[in-house]
């Protein structure tokens, strides 16, 4: 009997083989491949398909604008699907466990993604010029398997109608404060890349009894790391535990009474990474949208207007955002999370109840 | 009707061969297919696990002692039972007087409130929630605010909390209860006065014939109400997915959803979904018996206007229940939805200097999954619509003459998906369609299924009671007269059922239109309805863009029923009483 449940040994089982022949017909590993510009043929290649399709864990605000920068540019039109990158992550492991074909351009807020889809066999090896010209090494694959598309942080933040500066916590520790009771919002591992990584890092770094600790504090328990940002600015909850903290800061600018907290023991860091998809709908269309996000357009849009930090060399930093090298930041480890994640969902889940 | 008989066939009067048999295969092989298939391949999930290392399923009870074992599981399983009774009591003592009141007393606008009661029908539960969430949460919520500006309290007190458990059972009651005031209003519509004047002539005072007629009389479709109560809450999956989260507990269905979170865990899924399935048997065996001992045949022909009572006085206190329980889910949530549209903050209040257009451009010119989720939930909703109407009209004329051997089965395959919640016949229809034969996943074909399969019961329990409305001596008079029997469906039954058929389409799109819990299971990104793109929108907390949606989506359905119901040779003026 054929089984077509996704579980990752499966995958595994059932793309082994294909990934197997894939690397000895063209060795792919061995040898990175050349970067490509956009160039007309591509351009042309691309508007004959004439559409993409864009899976993101960026907030919709953004990715829809950033698909329309795209379409304004080229004339093809990108139909943005987001939500969590682990929803988006499952998702695509669904449809792919189907064979379904669906999805040209994936970005996610979980650098671990791209170690199990590259595993799979599942990506296209793509190296845009620019990237190869000016990224910073740490943030892309140099077999072009994947490119961080943004970089994020999650930091504390909290409403300051709610919260007088003197009083707003400066640490994680913090947080644990009685007076804070019933007073937090916090996003979820199991649906946010973004919760994902925070949570793998605090962990390490402070232990699951922290986790255990704040359980305790009655926290209003959310999804995605973009709705604590908004939680806090309905004045729903006065603190955000963790998420977005660029929709902090642009909400901020756009008048919002919110403030963001770096917090003492470190801010936990997310890389989010961009790939494309082998067989997918779309090839050109997909090569050609993979090339021009990481173009230092389409990279300054993602600094000026969504207040996320770029690893394109040439992008100017936006002074109203903390440079990353003035944050003290928590070690980000995409392999130890893709080891972890399911254990961290458990653990989690049995500390919230949720 | 569009049974296509040929038209030759049919004329030829020397052609005697009757279709019924073959028809009636074919639809017991259709059911079978639509609600066998995928409960075969739960059961078999759930008592199989695969090895990890020779890849070979093998027997094992594992998951189900994971599922009585593990607080993970077992403490969702004792909210879904709180929940479910809670909310069904919340409805039967709030839907009871109402339909009273509405039925058979002097009331007036009676017309007006039953549309307002289908209204809150058509409005799908994860919206009621959103718009609930809006209302009411603690701080940030419009009641709250209200409350807080009006007595003064401090920021961090509220009056209401959305989001907790009477919050859940509160909003799951809002959007369960016109079923069960639709089941009363039209019992006590169908009881005829004569037994009251009865009652009355034989010096009863208003009291006595109230207790000791119009009461029991009633007692069935209660009890049926409070039961579809009951189903209705347990199986949800809308509400408890918006407001168990924040609330910091899971539902059945919000678990067994988790469990498809990666590594996806179909066995435990499978497993879970089964207890659902087996108490709503369960339920479903008790009201039979119940009800089995207790019939009354009111229902004889057109019996004198139901004597309607005379409020008087009461008037006023009447009208002010009538018109809390109303605010409750239509008023007060649509007025918050209407604010979020066009509100900058969802939860400020729109003023003309502050009003934005912002989020009803957002939500048709930048947000690019609108039009495709628009787009399918409609063609869906109307081709589930059509193709369960046909199903259940042809199953329910079978049953309803019992024209052939073996209609029993074919009324139990009809009826047995009313036991499958959505949720678990997601799991079900995506455990059975993503591998060979039929690959339908990914496609909207199994978002049909799904819909038809949910549909079904509904709409063979309408129109199996239409076509005993109808007496079959026309239908042996067309016989006698050379017409076969499904010339006789199509000339004769057929157009005295228009009403009853134009009814359970609407109802059969409407519910598909708020159906989420299967098509959660069940969407591909191409393959998006509105109600999943609203849900994937609650993740982000985007308001405002589901604001919009959401009203759209109900213009667009008040769009649609009204146009239908306008269709020539549907007779105008129907109203939507069955739903």
């Amino acid at each position: 009997m054929t089984d077509t449940t996704f579980t990752r040994r499966t995958v595994l089982k059932g793309t082994t083989a294909l990934a197997a022949t894939t690397v000895f017909a063209s060795p792919i590993r061995a040898q990175a491949p050349a970067p490509s510009a956009i160039t007309p043929a591509l351009i042309e290649a691309a508007k004959k398909e004439g559409k993409i399709a864009f899976y993101t864990a960026m907030d919709l605000d953004f990715a829809n604008r950033l698909g329309k920068a795209f379409e304004a540019k080229y004339g093809i039109p990108v139909r943005v699907e987001r939500s969590g990158a682990e929803r988006v992550f499952t998702r695509i492991g669904q449809e792919y466990t189907a064979n379904i074909r669906a999805v040209d351009v994936a970005n996610t807020a979980d650098a671990a993604h791209c170690i199990v889809w590259t595993r799979n066999g599942w990506l296209e090896p793509y190296l845009p010029e620019e990237v190869a010209q000016h990224y910073d090494k740490a943030y892309f694959d140099p077999n072009g398997m994947h490119i961080t598309t943004r970089i994020l942080v999650s930091p504390i933040a909290y409403n300051t109608n709610l919260v007088k500066k003197e009083d707003a916590p400066k640490s994680f520790k913090d947080l644990l404060d009685p007076k804070w009771l019933g007073k937090m919002v916090k996003g979820h591992p199991a649906y946010s890349g973004t919760i994902m990584n925070a949570t793998f890092q605090i962990a390490r770094d402070l232990g699951w009894g922290y986790f255990e600790q704040l359980a305790k504090q009655k926290i209003m328990q959310v999804q995605s790391a973009t709705d604590t940002p908004k939680k806090i600015q309905l004045g729903e909850r006065a603190v955000m535990v963790d998420g977005a903290g660029y929709l902090v800061i642009r909400y901020k600018e756009e008048g919002a009474p919110l403030e963001v907290v770096y917090p003492e023991e470190g801010t936990p860091l997310a890389a989010g990474p961009s790939v494309l998809f082998k067989g997918s709908p779309n090839p050109n269309a997909g090569k050609l949208f993979q090339n021009w996000m990481h173009t230092r357009e389409a990279q300054q849009f993602l600094v000026d207007w969504a207040r996320q930090y770029s690893a394109h060399g040439q992008t100017v930093e936006k002074p109203s955002v903390r440079p990353l090298k003035d944050i003290k930041l928590m070690k980000e480890d995409p392999a130890g999370v893709e080891k972890a994640a399911d254990d961290v969902k458990k653990r989690y889940a049995a500390i919230f109840k949720v | 009707m569009t049974i296509a008989v040929p038209a030759e066939l049919a004329d030829r009067r020397t052609f005697k061969f009757d279709m019924t048999w073959p028809v009636m295969f074919g639809f017991m092989a259709v059911l079978c297919v639509l609600i066998v298939l995928p409960i075969s391949w739960l059961v078999y999930y759930s008592l199989t696990a695969v090895d990890p290392v020779t890849q070979a399923r093998s027997f094992t009870l594992d998951q189900f002692r994971t599922l009585f074992s593990d607080p993970e599981f077992v403490d969702p399983l004792i909210t879904t039972v709180i929940i479910a009774v809670s909310s069904s009591i919340a409805c039967c003592v709030i839907a009871a007087p109402m339909g009273w009141l509405v039925a058979r007393t002097d009331m007036p606008m009676t017309r007006t409130i039953r549309a307002l009661v289908t209204a809150s029908f058509v409005t799908p539960p994860f919206l009621g929630a959103v718009a609930w969430e809006i209302l009411a949460a603690p701080n940030s919520g419009l009641l709250n605010k209200l409350f807080r500006l009006v007595t003064g309290a401090p920021q961090d007190e509220h009056l209401l909390n959305i989001y907790s458990l009477p919050g859940l059972i509160f909003v799951i009651a809002c959007y369960t209860f016109p079923y069960v005031f639709v089941l009363i209003a039209n019992a006590l519509d169908r009881i005829p006065s004569d037994l009251e004047d009865a009652s009355a002539m034989l010096g009863g005072t208003a009291w006595d014939t109230a207790r000791r007629i119009t009461v029991p009389l009633a007692l069935p479709a209660l009890l049926a109400g409070a039961l579809i109560a009951f189903l209705q809450a347990m199986i949800l999956f809308g509400s408890p997915a918006i407001l168990a989260l924040p609330a910091g507990f899971h539902t059945m269905t919000t678990k067994i959803w988790s469990l498809f979170q990666y590594p996806p865990k179909p066995e435990l899924a499978a497993a879970a979904s089964l207890p659902l399935l087996v108490l709503t048997v369960i339920l479903l065996r008790g009201q039979a018996m119940i009800l089995g001992r207790k019939g009354y045949t009111v229902v004889g022909g057109k019996g004198a206007e139901p004597r309607l009572i005379k409020l008087g006085w009461w008037l006023v206190p009447a009208a002010l229940f009538v018109t809390i329980v109303l605010m409750l889910p239509v008023f007060l949530p649509y007025f918050a939805l209407f604010n979020a549209a066009f509100s900058p903050i969802a939860t400020t209040l729109v003023t003309p200097f502050n009003a934005t257009m912002h989020n009803i451009y957002f939500t048709f010119f930048e947000l690019s999954s609108t039009k495709v989720a628009l787009k399918n939930t409609f063609l869906l909703g109307a081709m589930s619509a059509t193709i369960g109407t046909l199903l259940a009209l042809v199953i329910s004329y079978l049953t309803a003459r019992q024209a052939v051997r073996g209609h029993r089965v074919l009324a139990f395959l009809a009826t047995a998906p009313i036991a499958i919640p959505g949720i678990v016949l997601g799991v079900g229809l995506f455990l059975s369609y993503t591998r060979p034969p039929l690959v339908l996943y990914g496609t909207l074909w199994i978002l049909l299924i799904a819909y038809i399969t949910i549909e079904l019961p509904a709409a063979y329990q309408q129109l199996q009671s239409a076509f005993k409305s109808v007496h079959p001596e026309l239908e042996e008079a067309s016989r006698m007269l050379g017409a076969s029997r499904l010339r006789a469906l199509r000339d004769v039954t057929a157009p005295l059922l228009r009403t009853s058929v134009l009814a359970t389409w609407c109802f059969i799109f409407v519910s598909t239109i708020r159906e989420l819990s299967a098509a959660v299971m069940l969407f591909t990104s191409e393959t998006k309805v509105v109600s999943v793109l609203i849900f994937d929108l609650k993740e982000s907390g985007d308001l405002g863009a589901i604001s919009v949606l959401g009203i759209s989506m109900l213009v667009l359905t008040f769009i649609v029923v009204v146009g239908v119901s306008r269709i020539p040779g549907f007779g105008a003026g129907t109203r939507l009483r069955n739903t």
